[in-house]
């Protein structure tokens, strides 16, 4: 048995990369081991611990917008100065009539919401599910001792870290952090802060080379991960024996291979525009503070969008992909049972994939495309919900008869069926042109976007998370303090983002920057849940401390990990010593079977690893992998 | 700890890792310039009827280009073939080549194309006063043909006529090898100016008549511009379609008023869509042709410490950089119809 084969070093569990003596012939040197490193773990490391600093940084911008809208013009409570001598007097102002300080502007509102949407979706989200566990985990679980070109993975890290870097600075130029949305439209985007003595440090350009820099991190990083997923399957890993978040990964990457580059040039078109003067996105005739503006004019807003959306349709699907990747692997593991349609999931997943590449317009609607045009997308917008039907009705199926262990991970991934699922059916309305004309831009189009991806994915990463740390750290995180950090969450989240439902069919527009209260005698009915939503980030961000808390000190004081298997999981990534040594495992591995032979009739225990090889003296037969006969519970 | 398939094929993909990792890189350059091009579409489709211009780009030249890029190509699956029977020398050569073919290529873009179009001056006629440049535009004439409308007047700037006081200029003007004479015929009661080149067949470059215009308490009344053959006589049939060779300047020198002016400066990124795209898509081609070139010189000035270790993995390494080589000349295929020709 592989699982007890190795545990022999677990007194090192918190020293990557120190102990496997059998593979390190020469030492490297700290910088090279932890900082500059090549091996994929230490990458996926690096990426995840950037990814969730991100992420907070992105949620505690929506926090401070939060306020504003529950109570326009009140100057932030007790750190409003501290806000106010950071950010700048562009971003907060002093109370006029108390002389407080700490009032979020209009100005720096619009800047806040840009970068939370871009911080949250191209640095917290991306760098967390795809590349961090991507690059932990897809080797680990193919069997391979690395990427195919660690240095290459490297470059991408490296070059995401700079395009941090360049967005985190952006908050500090004159002007302040882009403020045009996340999408950057044109005109406004091309604008926006547009000083001639200085055409690079301003918000905007910085936003877009940001963007360029991320965009090559991800186009690295997903060359990588695809030639990794092809070339190091490790002997008998054949493809329909690949654990379903490879597959997933597998998918995302095309998506990201294929619709970042769109973006690049879209990127590379609007910074000409902006610090060249081209007219790529500035049509004829623009008037700017009541001047014709000084650009010769002829090119079009519209291009933009659609380059845009043409990235950032399959973005959202890279968003969603290694979230359902993570559940898959989580609940299989947890219900000790394979999962129901192991084989419909791989075909939905690469139908979705190629649908994602179609269904861009649907965000466009209001730009007046044409009925044809608008029809069109509407269709192939209807269609790609049936593959998403089939992977959440087959994760939820994978529940039934299945004897549930509710550990920490478990309780994330079940919950994320739900609330994906709500954000799943909330957007079929959304498909619709009609309904869609009423509904664009209301709240109801953020509540529909951020149950999909707020209680959707980062569930799902927490679900990862509390599924993998063990593996990467030889400690386990503690329950007691996972239950506090998922229950509160799972309360607040929700407090959060049904209102918006509520508030949006009443028409409340995503960009009030006032929460409304300009118009209030229309929104009259659904003004107060304004204060109900703030109250609930509140607390959802007093809900993350036990999980932060729980993060770090479980990484020295946690509970070691029992075995190198704790979960009992098949898949080849529990195969290697914990944590895993440069190299990854310490005898070759060969795969002798698919990736959920769970409670198999007959067999010995109620898993058998994908490595272990068939008995010679006993036929054990394996599952029949569409799930026609529901595996009995043990 | 070695990763496998770094030299040798996979046997059931066929393919050993970097050759999958060039291909799938180049699955995402396709989808680069492909947002490229269709931006290209785009704004063509869209432009206003005689808003894109042709035959303003040098065609001699740029087929030159094209053969040698076709040629560096031929060269460079030879220095792969060289590699694979072992011939070193004929490599060096090779691959020697094709570094030249590359430089070439880069120079002539660099030091005659791309130079040209920042001295050439265009300025966009206000469309309610083409009737005034008739005799410069000729779309009496096109309308009758049923072609398309010419909206704009080209060549190269002599002379800017300006309202200022003297003083305002003078520094600028001796900075910049200008000469400001007063107006022959004031038509209003601010003092007029004329700056022009210290040497006349100089002209003024349109980058300092910019700089010039946004000096305090200067204002632009009307530019004087040596006029390409085609708005100097619009109305010969000769000039109804774009020549491949763009002709050389007339001897006539026409004065345009500002105020009649939609938008005008030199053939720079920013004087059209078209400009817009051919510098953006030459540019970034550009940038693949000198990183393919910086590649291959790694290959050739420190390849050989690699090829006495293992002669496969070198090959390997050309074929991977050659394939990435194929892609540049490709869309170099399509830059060169697309800006050139149609």
């Amino acid at each position: 048995m592989a699982t007890e084969a190795s545990t022999h070093d677990h007194g090192h569990g918190h020293e990557p990369g120190h102990d496997h003596g059998h593979e390190d012939h020469h030492e490297l040197g700290w910088w090279r081991t932890y900082v500059f490193s090549t091996d994929h773990k230490t990458i996926g490391i690096q990426y995840g611990l950037t990814g969730l600093v991100f992420l907070f940084f992105g949620f505690l911008l929506m926090l401070v917008m939060r306020w504003q809208l529950a109570h326009p013009g009140v100057p932030v409570p007790k750190i409003g100065w501290l806000l106010q001598a950071i950010f700048g007097d562009s971003a907060f102002m002093t109370d006029p009539q108390t002389g407080v300080k700490g009032v979020l502007t209009s100005a720096g509102y619009n800047s806040f919401g840009a970068m939370h949407g871009t911080i949250m979706v191209f640095f917290g989200i991306v760098p967390i599910a795809f590349a961090a566990f991507g690059n932990f985990v897809v080797p680990l679980q193919i069997g391979a001792p690395d990427m195919t070109f660690p240095r290459i993975n490297m470059a991408s890290y490296w070059s995401f870290f700079i395009s941090c870097v360049i967005m985190s600075v952006s908050f500090f130029v004159p002007g302040g952090a882009a403020k045009s949305g996340w999408t950057s439209y044109p005109p406004l985007a091309g604008i926006a802060d547009l000083s001639m003595d200085h055409p690079l440090m301003n918000g905007q350009t910085l936003w877009l080379i940001g963007m360029i820099f991320n965009i090559t991190a991800s186009l690295l990083g997903s060359v990588n991960f695809i030639a990794t997923i092809i070339q190091l399957r490790a002997p008998g890993m054949t493809w329909m024996r690949l654990p379903f978040f490879v597959w997933a990964q597998f998918i995302t990457a095309f998506l990201l291979l294929l619709a970042f580059p769109p973006l690049e040039a879209a990127g590379v078109m609007q910074t000409m525009d902006r610090a060249f003067g081209t007219s790529f996105f500035m049509p004829t005739g623009l008037i700017v503070n009541g001047h014709l503006a000084d650009w010769s004019g002829g090119g079009s807003p519209i291009l933009w969008q659609h380059l845009f959306w043409f990235l950032a349709h399959p973005e959202v699907y890279v968003l969603i992909l290694p979230g359902i990747g993570m559940v898959a692997e989580v609940i299989a593991c947890n219900t000790r049972k394979p999962l129901y349609g192991y084989k419909a999931m791989v075909g939905a997943i690469f139908v979705l994939g190629f649908l994602s590449f179609i269904v861009w317009a649907h965000h466009m609607y209001m730009t007046g495309m044409g009925a044809k045009v608008s029809g069109f997308f509407q269709t192939t917008t209807i269609i790609i919900s049936v593959p998403s039907v089939i992977l959440v009705t087959a994760l939820m199926l994978s529940l039934w008869g299945g004897s549930i262990r509710f550990t920490p991970a478990m309780l994330f991934a079940t919950t994320f069926l739900p609330m994906f699922g709500i954000g799943g059916l909330t957007g079929i309305p959304l498909a619709f042109n009609a309904v869609d004309l009423y509904l664009h831009d209301t709240y109801y189009i953020i509540g529909h976007f951020h149950y999909v991806v707020a209680p959707g994915t980062i569930f799902a990463i927490f679900a990862g998370i509390y599924h993998w740390y063990p593996k990467a750290t030889g400690r386990m995180l503690n329950t007691t303090l996972a239950h506090l950090h998922f229950w509160p969450s799972l309360i607040f989240i929700n407090g959060i983002f049904t209102p918006m439902f509520f508030q949006g069919m009443a028409g409340v527009h995503r960009r009030w920057y006032d929460g409304g209260a300009t118009f209030q005698q229309i929104i009259n009915p659904v003004i107060h849940w304004n204060n109900f939503m703030s109250v609930s980030a509140f607390f959802l961000a007093l809900a993350q401390l036990p999980f932060i808390f729980n993060f770090f000190w479980s990484m020295f004081a946690g509970k070691k990990v029992p075995n190198d298997n704790p979960w009992d999981a098949t898949t080849v990534e529990w195969d290697t010593p914990t944590p895993p040594g440069h190299g990854n495992f310490i005898k070759p591995i060969t795969v002798y079977r698919g990736p959920y032979e769970y409670s198999v009739p007959g067999a010995d225990k109620d898993y058998t690893p994908q490595t272990e090889p068939p008995k010679a003296d006993k036929t054990v037969t394996a599952p029949d992998l569409l799930g026609a006969t529901p595996a009995p519970a043990h | 700890m070695q990763i496998p398939y770094e030299v040798s094929a996979r046997p059931d993909t066929g393919l050993y890792n970097a050759k999958l990792g060039i291909w799938l890189f180049l699955a995402s350059e396709v989808m680069l310039f492909g947002g490229l091009f269709s931006a290209y579409v785009f704004l063509r489709v869209g432009a206003d009827d005689g808003y894109w211009p042709h035959g303003l780009l040098n065609v001699p030249i740029g087929f030159m280009n094209t053969l040698i890029l076709i040629a560096s190509s031929v060269t460079v699956v030879l220095a792969w073939a060289s590699l694979k029977m072992r011939q070193w020398s004929k490599y060096k050569l090779y691959m020697g080549a094709t570094i030249v073919c590359g430089v070439i290529f880069l120079v002539v873009k660099l030091s005659i194309e791309w130079p040209q179009k920042f001295v050439h001056f265009g300025a966009f006629i206000k469309k309610d006063r083409w009737e005034q440049y008739e005799v410069y535009l000729g779309n009496k004439h096109l309308a009758e043909k049923g072609l398309a409308p010419r909206p704009e007047i080209t060549g190269h700037l002599e002379a800017i006529e300006v309202s200022a006081s003297a003083d305002a200029v003078k520094t600028f003007a001796s900075d910049h090898e200008l000469e400001v004479k007063p107006a022959e015929a004031k038509e209003s009661g601010e003092s007029a100016l004329v700056v022009e080149a210290k040497h006349a067949e100089d002209g003024v470059s349109p980058r300092t008549a910019e700089k010039l215009l946004r000096l305090p308490g200067v204002k632009p009344v009307a530019f004087e511009v040596k006029l390409d053959e085609i708005n100097a006589d619009p109305d010969n049939p000769e000039n109804d379609r774009p020549h491949f060779i763009p002709r050389s300047l007339s001897e006539k020198v026409a004065k345009i008023k500002y105020d009649d002016i939609s938008s005008w400066s030199s053939f720079a990124p920013k004087h059209s869509s078209y400009f817009a795209v051919y510098f953006t898509i030459t540019g970034l081609h550009g940038l693949h042709v000198l990183a393919g070139v910086i590649v291959f010189c790694y290959f050739f000035f420190f390849g050989e410490k690699l090829y006495r270790k293992n002669p496969e993995h070198m090959a390997n390494r050309v074929e991977v950089g050659g394939l990435f080589w194929h892609f540049v000349d490709l869309v170099w295929i399509f830059v060169f119809p697309i800006f050139y020709l149609l």
